[in-house]
């Protein structure tokens, strides 16, 4: 039967399993629209289109299926950017559908005609602008399929508006066929026979853990493996949760704000296990004196991350999941039980840094930041999904937030985004209407995407916003007190953020206020008990930093403590 | 160290794009590119020729792998190889130099393509030793004009270089 391409597009999706689009309607996307009456999704607008890439991100990340937006040409696609890019680096799948003017017109500055497809090359996996309908649903079969394969990403489709209207016969592929994309799950049996026959010799072992284990829903595995072999795991800021934050061998997340112990161990270590993580600068700090007794398995699976930073002694290009697997298959054949006992001195050395200096803050005077965090844990016992912002909010959450289980932490790691966490809150939301969710924020952060209160409170989400209110650019003020000689040039907020109470109240949201540490536990649990959106005005302490921090560029045992 | 690297890639438009996007976006080197269709039509093939110590071409490679047109990379340097490129010179002659420019043009098997009434055209082929051998003579008896082709290279011996 013929469809028109609006149709063939609905088809593909119903195929896809799509449950819920994130969207902004325009002119250019209009006929998708008018057929979206009758399809069987949850239609979420929002209110700016690149919340909607972060509420499809924070979609994705909670439940782990592929997000999905539509926006319409030019301004609807050019405001996705930041959020694609955001997905991009922390490899999220998401498919971005967006309007394009008429083939005909394209490249002729039309009305809101962008390059969207040029725009967004390299901060896609793969985009596509669709220039003929027979190729339609191929290319929507293929952008979900690279999206969730191998390692996950954005993929754009771009739609010129004839391509809409036009009919065809429609024909949902069986299966896709891309002779330049093969991506590599198994790795390589020699190479994982080694790296059990490296892990076995090592007598001061990390694994490093990354969002790579998040992604491949390897933390079972992960979890069977520490169990085994009584190996002390740090996290990155993408890791956490992959392993339960408050296991005894947990050292908690590394890096520029890593604790004292999780640094020591990776500069003291004789062999570090990278599983899905790719030594970022925050992570490694100084590159050249990073681990440096240590021998080096990597196991990832996206070869480009193989080496790219630091060289590595053993790389395994597969899927974590998998070569865990096999890792512990071999394992089971080992006298494992020695080979632990074996490590205990080298866990009673990280006990000891632990005891010289660990995560600290004293609840004395104002809210401290931490102090609501914590509260936070405890209250929900963790069975939350946090997302965060950026900058001192979302460290103290990594640090005092002990994350039990994969996809319950929503933050932007690689590209650092300010805004992304209360839209992503949006959608964990709508992937889990019953879980709670909540989003600690910043008053800086929190304006950068406040406008999605509008959505929240539309759809009756019940999303949580924690701003932890320093009236500044807290991060940005910690760098210029530390760096800067305290000259704290356009980073103060005092005075001239809203009133956060009343700008809920505007919306049709419940603002909460808390100004003394004796009202953190009770305005908490008031928040929580209200199936409503509501946000937390909480007055914190405004000259609190985060601690340790290593400044950029030196090596992680240079820690600034407090 | 200098590289020539080989792909097949799609055959469809914005593959040029994104390796050129590539390579500039992570501060890749490009010293020429030459790209054009296979006998199947459905693919292209592009020579790039690039400088990198070992760690920066290994990323190169994995990089240009993991675009998803690009179906086949190939770093020619782990193998026997037969480099050319073309060009196209137009060199400045007066009576006194003319005999002179032909003489070259003559030893390095160049044609005279076009005349003027002061100039010559000549077109070269050859390895990146013999164009640079011929320029290095012309360039004193000046050059008005030069176009290269970028060079496209193979593997020596009966086997294809990007065998599928
Ligand atoms: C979109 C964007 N712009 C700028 C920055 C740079 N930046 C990093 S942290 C930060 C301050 C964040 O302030 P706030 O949201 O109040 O959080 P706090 O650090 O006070 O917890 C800024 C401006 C960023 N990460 N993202």
């Amino acid at each position: 039967m013929k469809k028109t391409g609006s149709q063939i597009i609905i088809e593909c999706l119903k195929k896809e399993g799509v449950e819920v689009i994130f969207n902004y309607p325009g002119g250019a996307v209009l006929p998708l629209f008018d057929e979206l009456a009758h399809a069987p999704f949850q239609k979420i607008l929002v209110r700016h289109e690149q919340a909607a890439v972060h509420a499809a991100d924070g979609y994705a990340r909670a439940s782990g299926k592929v997000g999905v937006v539509l926006v319409t040409s030019g301004p609807g696609a050019t405001n996705t950017v930041t959020g694609i890019a955001t997905a991009y680096m922390d490899s999220i799948p998401v498919v971005v559908l967006t309007g394009q003017i008429p083939t005909y017109l394209i490249g002729n500055d039309a009305f809101q005609e962008a390059d969207i497809v040029g725009i967004t090359r390299p901060c896609t996996k793969h985009n596509y602008l669709v220039k003929d309908i027979k190729e339609l649903s191929r290319i929507i079969k293929e952008a979900f399929y690279i999206a969730r394969s191998g390692r996950p990403g954005p993929v754009l489709v771009d739609l010129p508006k004839d391509i809409l209207v036009e009919s065809t016969e429609f024909k949902y592929p069986d299966k896709v066929t891309i002779r330049g994309y093969r991506p590599v799950y198994e790795g390589h049996p020699g190479q994982i026979q080694r790296a059990v026959t490296l892990i076995l010799k090592s007598k001061r072992p990390v694994l490093y853990v990354g969002g790579g284990v998040i992604s491949s829903n390897a933390s079972k595995e992960l979890i069977q493996l520490v169990e085994m072999l009584g190996i002390p795991v740090t996290m990155t800021l993408m890791g956490l949760g992959a392993f339960p934050g408050n296991h005894p061998l947990s050292l908690g997340m590394l890096g520029m704000h890593g604790t004292y112990r999780a640094n020591m161990a990776v500069m003291e270590s004789d062999l570090l296990i990278a599983l899905g993580a790719r030594f970022d600068d925050r992570v490694t700090g100084k590159i050249e004196s990073f681990a440096p007794q240590a021998k080096i398995i990597h196991i990832d699976i996206d070869p480009t991350s193989i080496s790219k930073n630091v060289k590595v002694d053993l790389p395994i290009v597969g899927d974590c999941k998998r070569v865990l697997g096999k890792i512990i298959t071999l394992l089971e054949k080992e006298d494992t039980h020695a080979y632990k006992e074996g490590l205990q001195k080298w866990r009673r050395q990280i006990e000891g840094w632990k005891a010289i200096y660990d995560l600290n803050y004293r609840q004395e005077g104002m809210i401290k930041p931490q102090f609501v965090i914590e509260k936070i844990f405890e209250l929900t016992r963790g069975e939350v999904i946090i997302s965060t912002e950026v900058g001192q909010n979302q460290m103290w959450t990594a640090q005092y937030f002990p994350f039990m289980k994969p996809r319950t932490l929503l933050t932007s790691g690689g590209l650092g985004t300010m805004g992304y966490g209360f839209p992503a809150a949006i959608g964990a939301q709508i992937a889990f209407p019953n879980r709670l969710v909540v989003n600690i924020s910043g008053d800086g952060s929190f304006q950068m995407n406040s406008q999605e209160l509008a959505t929240a409170v539309q759809y009756r989400l019940p999303v949580k916003v924690a701003i932890l209110n320093n009236g500044c650019l807290g991060m940005v003020r910690q760098w210029q007190e530390f760096f800067y000689e305290k000259r704290y040039v356009c980073s103060s907020l005092e005075g001239v953020s809203p009133d956060f109470v009343k700008l809920a109240e505007a919306y049709g949201a419940v603002g909460l206020r808390a100004t003394q540490p004796e009202e953190v536990v009770s305005t908490l649990k008031k928040a929580f008990s209200i199936r409503e959106p509501v946000v937390i005005d909480f007055v914190i302490d405004p000259c609190e930093n985060v601690y340790p921090m290593v400044p950029a560029g030196e090596p992680l045992n240079q820690m600034r403590l407090i | 160290m200098r590289h020539v690297i080989t792909l097949l890639v799609e055959n469809e438009f914005g593959v040029l794009a994104r390796i050129a996007g590539l390579f500039s976006g992570r501060g890749f080197n490009i010293e020429s590119l030459s790209v054009a269709e296979t006998l199947d039509p459905t693919i292209s093939t592009m020579t790039i020729v690039t400088r990198g110590d070992d760690a920066i071409i290994e990323q190169v490679i994995k990089q240009l792998n993991k675009l998803i047109p690009v179906i086949k990379v190939v770093d020619l340097i782990d193998k026997e190889f037969v480099e050319r490129e073309m060009i196209l010179v137009k060199v400045s002659t007066t009576p006194q130099t003319r005999d002179e420019v032909l003489r070259i043009a003559e030893i390095f098997r160049g044609r005279i393509i076009d005349v003027g009434n002061k100039t010559y055209t000549i077109e070269v082929t050859g390895d990146e030793k013999k164009i640079d051998a011929i320029l290095g003579l012309l360039k004193p008896l000046g050059i008005k004009e030069l176009v290269r082709t970028g060079r496209v290279a193979m593997a020596r011996g009966s086997k294809s270089s990007t065998e599928l």
